[in-house]
């Protein structure tokens, strides 16, 4: 056992290291990744800097009625002459900031009841797995819809937390099938039997084994808490305060852009939220084939 | 057989039964007085006021005890009672939503049903062709990443508004009140082509990547190649390579659902056509809490309901779960 851990330990950093250097190489040969990540870098930044060039409010009537692009309102303006881009930039941070902190929560509780769930098994599992279930299966909307209705005053903050709280299930599973199998491993075992608490197996020696698995599952939750905070939003549930890309849609279509024709007022908001999420789609599956040596050849 | 459904009857009568206690909670356990809040967004004069309280408490049955007003929704729901829709002046809920129920119906079963098979159908072909899965990766994941509204928002936009062939809101004509005559057939069918195009594009990219990526698995997979280096047609190993790959599809299908209803109800919202989405919208935003819940309930039925059903048809394409059942193996 001493044995074990001795010849294990000094390797241990070299390996990281070249690690690191091995997915570092892949990941800028790989377009994939490389487009993803630049589209990704570059909606950021309009998520941060936009707001700074366009400070104020974003819903304030300032610019000429229903214009099309121009110098000026580089998106043009809504029929109430509010200023395209400006909505678009807040917008898309609260994009981010909703993918973020859904992403988050639905993350943590995800790897919480999937390592917990797979790594003790028996009762614990079961019961776990039955609420899982029933999570799962109730639609995450319809239930947001009536949870967020009766609050009056909503922010970014209480609706990414509602969506955590609702979009952990799958995760959960795929982390409980991961762990289930990572926990029967020798080097888990050796843990065990020295007396290792199980919280510190969790966390030292099953996460860091599937580190790569639970990035990709952090970069699809992102994703899908982006898509359902804009449909929330698109209902007229979102935050009741300031401006979401799902919000500019709404608007678009509730006061007749389309029969207009004014496509500079909800061509934008989608093109934000589809580039996002679709660069985060695909980055998955580019890093996938960087962490996953066998698909590197395809 | 028997045991793998009974199972899976629990799962889902619990379920529901949590689905309706949280229905019935959140307007009690929220932050804040429903009643209160209902009050200060009604438009009656001061004097209507005192009446209109007595009425929605009423109506909650606040002024019994906890345990009885539990007991007495679990008694009006069994009944089929869901309430009242106040905007609609009282119109039970039950009533406005079987109303509106065929329209979202009539555009979900046929855009999931054929999208699946398309997608399905067309992921198995561009996987084994280098130039189309090139073309095809880019525009699936475009597809799949687009929020339903909005691909629903560039559909109007393109074949309504600029090209002008399809009418871009409505169930039907303004002008037509709803009748069995062939004009009325006519005008539903116009109204219905666009929203069930929107739906059927973004799942048919979603199913097309899944089956894709499935069906590349298992023509690498170990019973395939034995099959090639048998010297078997590929004809006969994709066909192989193509019924296992369903397996995972149908356990998507239903995955998916809750995503997929949410997305057919913002593309009606996009169309103003007249199904549950059009009326949760006017159920926002008119406040109308009892036909939200209604509307919320009803989801939850119908999930459970297709859900059954892709647990019967997956029992019907994988073999191994009636063997296994039967030899109570799982």
């Amino acid at each position: 056992m001493m044995n074990a851990s001795a010849t294990l330990d000094p390797s241990a950093p070299i390996e990281s290291v070249s690690r690191r250097r091995e997915i570092l190489y892949f990941a800028i040969r790989r377009p994939k990744v490389l487009v993803s990540g630049a589209i990704i870098l570059l909606f950021l930044g309009i998520g941060i800097f936009g707001p700074i060039i366009r400070p104020g409010d974003p819903n304030a009537f300032v610019g000429p009625l229903g214009s099309p692009p121009d110098s000026t309102y580089w998106f043009g303006t809504t029929s109430f002459g509010q200023d395209v881009f400006a909505q678009f930039a807040y917008g898309v941070r609260a994009t981010f900031l909703a993918g973020f902190l859904g992403g988050s929560i639905a993350a943590i509780i995800g790897m919480i009841v999937g390592f917990v769930a797979g790594y003790t098994g028996g009762i614990v599992d079961e019961v776990l797995n039955m609420i899982t279930n029933i999570v799962f299966v109730i639609p995450t909307l319809a239930l947001l819809m009536v949870v967020t209705a009766y609050l009056s005053a909503r922010g970014i903050v209480v609706e990414a937390l509602f969506i955590g709280l609702t979009s952990w299930p799958w995760a959960a599973r795929a982390i409980r099938a991961q762990t289930f199998s990572l926990a029967s491993r020798e080097f888990v075992d050796l843990a065990r039997i020295s007396g290792v608490p199980s919280p510190r197996v969790i966390f030292f020696e099953i996460a860091p084994n599937m580190s790569s698995y639970l990035f990709l599952t952090y970069i699809l939750l992102f994703g899908g808490a982006i898509l359902i905070a804009a449909s929330l939003d698109f209902i007229g549930l979102g935050p009741t305060e300031g401006v979401s890309l799902g919000l500019m849609m709404y608007n678009a279509v509730a006061w007749g852009a389309l029969p207009l024709g004014m496509w500079w007022w909800f061509l934008p908001p989608g093109i934000g939220i589809t580039a996002v999420v679709g660069s985060l789609y695909v980055m998955n599956v580019g890093l996938d084939e960087i962490f996953n040596p066998r698909l590197r050849e395809m | 057989v028997g045991r793998y459904f009974g199972r899976k009857l629990f799962i889902y009568a619990l379920t529901f039964f949590v689905a309706a206690s949280i229905d019935w909670m959140i307007p009690r356990f929220m932050p804040g007085d429903p009643v209160q809040s209902l009050l200060s967004r009604s438009h009656v004069t001061p004097e209507a006021l005192p009446a209109l309280q007595a009425y929605y408490e009423n109506l909650f049955g606040l002024d019994k005890s906890i345990l009885a007003q539990y007991a007495n929704f679990w008694g009006a729901l069994l009944h089929g009672d869901l309430g009242r829709s106040v905007y609609l002046s009282g119109t039970p809920v039950t009533n406005v939503i079987m109303g509106a129920l065929p329209y979202t119906l009539a555009l979900l079963v046929p855009a999931i049903l054929l999208s699946w098979w398309a997608g399905n159908k067309f992921g198995a072909i561009a996987a084994r062709r280098k130039v189309l899965d090139n073309g095809f990766l880019p525009i699936g994941y475009i597809l799949t990443a687009m929020p339903y509204m909005w691909l629903a928002i560039i559909v109007a936009w393109v074949f309504g508004s600029v090209l002008g062939i399809f009418p871009i809101s409505g169930g039907y004509s303004f002008a037509m009140e709803p009748s069995l005559t062939l004009a009325f057939f006519g005008s539903l069918a116009v109204h219905w082509i666009m929203p069930f195009m929107s739906l059927f594009l973004v799942m048919f990219g979603g199913w097309a990547i899944g089956m894709r990526n499935v069906i590349i698995y298992e023509l690498d997979a170990d019973y395939s190649r034995y099959l090639g280096s048998l010297g078997a047609p590929s004809g006969l190993i994709r066909r192989y390579a193509y019924r296992n790959a369903l397996l995972p599809q149908v356990t998507g299908l239903a995955l998916q659902l809750g995503v997929i209803i949410a997305g057919a109800l913002v593309t009606e919202i996009v169309f103003g056509y007249p199904g549950i989405g059009k009326l949760l919208l006017a159920a926002v935003q008119n406040q109308d809490y009892f036909l939200l819940q209604g509307i919320f309930l009803f989801i939850i039925v119908g999930v459970l309901i297709a859900n059954f059903l892709v647990d019967i048809a997956y029992v019907y394409v994988d073999p191994r779960t009636r063997v296994g059942m039967r030899g109570g193996a799982a």
